[in-house]
């Protein structure tokens, strides 16, 4: 085997390398590679949280601009404090917007669906480390069905 | 009496050749660097990683193309056959291409090193080497270990890689899951650090264990044509046991309690 031939042979053997690890950033984990831009920090205070994970999806209508960081409880109400970390392009929502925990499709995962409110005078952008007023929590299956037939109950 | 002694004696022997392992990897990692023995290194690359390529590379082929194969037969009841991808990508990037990958590289490359440091030993090479005031650990041992550090994390890339496309030719050329879905739904599961670091750390380690455990029992076999056999049998033998237990742990500690 003589030294050019090996060499070569090494040279295809990590450039192969690269061209795998190049396919599995772009195209296998795209996703979290482009979310790790610039991003600022919101709060949002839940009743419930339901099945919220940490690194579910923040969507408006759809188009996810940022994800969920962390979920702690907060030390005096004993409520849950989901940390949003939203993409520094889409800023400017107003202070009237609202979130709410939402599940895709009928067994999907759950993921925060921010509303962004109207926008007039007087109503200042949501800012880096503000907390979110209007919240709606998380829809658990077994209260809709505790609450179905309680209904039920008192109609007869 | 005979039966402690026996226990003492075989737990005083492992000791002692776990201790000369570490003063082998110790010694030959110690060196000063040299430049002169980048060539070396080089060769060693050749040896170890391009002549395992071909088999890793069909390996990994075929068990992303079976994956699919059996995957999408169960998630079409569910009408979940979106989720193939995240699958596919998941299982391969976590655990079978790490994992595999160690298993085959033990058997194609662990056990070539062994049997040709063995043999080097058994003819006296080793020694001849020392005669010339070469220090074998320098030169024989530290390329080669070198040499399977790097290759084994580097084919487990493409293990992965090559496994994902034979999961896509399957499943979505083949059985007619949608091509979109298929990488969408695996960029959104797939996260860079979490899964495909955790996978290459893996690799690391388990490149660690197979390549010194092939190393030193060739290092340390009876210089006889039966202590090469035996030396080759025991490195593939406990270089799978240790990749496979050492997975579990390491599984564990990166995707267990969070």
């Amino acid at each position: 085997m003589n030294k050019y031939k090996t060499e070569v042979m090494v040279g295809f053997f990590v450039a192969l390398t690269i061209s795998a690890l190049l396919l599995l950033a772009l195209k296998v984990a795209e996703q979290s590679v482009a979310t790790e831009g610039d991003s600022y920090t919101l709060y949002a205070k839940f009743d419930n949280i339901g099945g919220l994970k940490a690194r579910s999806a923040v969507k408006v209508g759809g188009v996810t601009v940022g994800r969920v960081t962390s979920i702690t409880l907060d030390k005096d109400d004993f409520t849950p404090v989901v940390e949003l970390s939203i993409l520094k392009q889409y800023n400017g929502f107003p202070e009237t917007s609202s979130v709410s925990i939402l599940t895709s499709g009928l067994l999907g995962e759950q993921y925060v669906g921010f509303q962004p409110g109207f926008s007039f005078d007087g109503v200042a952008n949501l800012e880096d480390g503000d907390y979110l007023q209007d919240t709606k929590s998380a829809l658990v299956l077994e209260d809709l069905i505790g609450q179905f037939l309680f209904n039920r109950g008192s109609d007869e | 009496m005979k039966f402690l002694q026996s226990i003492g004696a075989k737990t005083i022997t492992k000791v002692a050749a776990i201790g000369r392992a570490t003063l082998m990897l110790f010694g030959a990692l110690v060196a000063v660097p040299r430049l002169k023995n980048v060539p070396l290194i080089i060769h060693q690359l050749y040896v170890v990683g391009v002549q395992s390529l071909l088999i890793i590379m069909v390996s990994g082929l075929f068990i992303g193309m079976v994956m699919a194969l059996q995957g999408y037969t169960i998630l079409v009841d569910y009408g979940a056959e979106g989720s193939l991808g995240p699958m596919v990508a998941l299982s391969l990037l976590r655990e079978l291409g790490p994992v595999v990958t160690a298993l085959l590289f033990a058997g194609r490359a662990g056990s070539a090193l062994t049997a040709e440091i063995g043999l080097m030993k058994a003819t006296e090479q080793l020694s001849s080497l020392e005669m010339m005031a070469v220090d074998p650990l320098r030169r024989i041992v530290a390329p080669r270990f070198w040499a399977g550090m790097l290759a084994m994390p580097m084919l487990a890339i493409i293990f992965s890689a090559i496994g994902i496309l034979g999961g896509h030719l399957v499943g979505v050329d083949w059985l007619g899951v949608d091509s979109g879905s298929y990488w969408s739904i695996m960029q959104s599961t797939v996260d860079w650090n979490q899964d495909v670091l955790n996978g290459v750390i893996k690799s690391v380690v388990f490149a660690l264990v197979v390549t010194w455990i092939a190393i030193f029992k060739g290092y340390d076999s009876v210089p006889t044509s039966e202590g090469i056999s035996k030396a080759t049998t025991e490195t593939v033998v406990y270089s799978s046991l240790a990749v496979l237990g050492l997975d579990f742990v390491l599984t564990a500690l990166m995707f267990g309690i969070e």
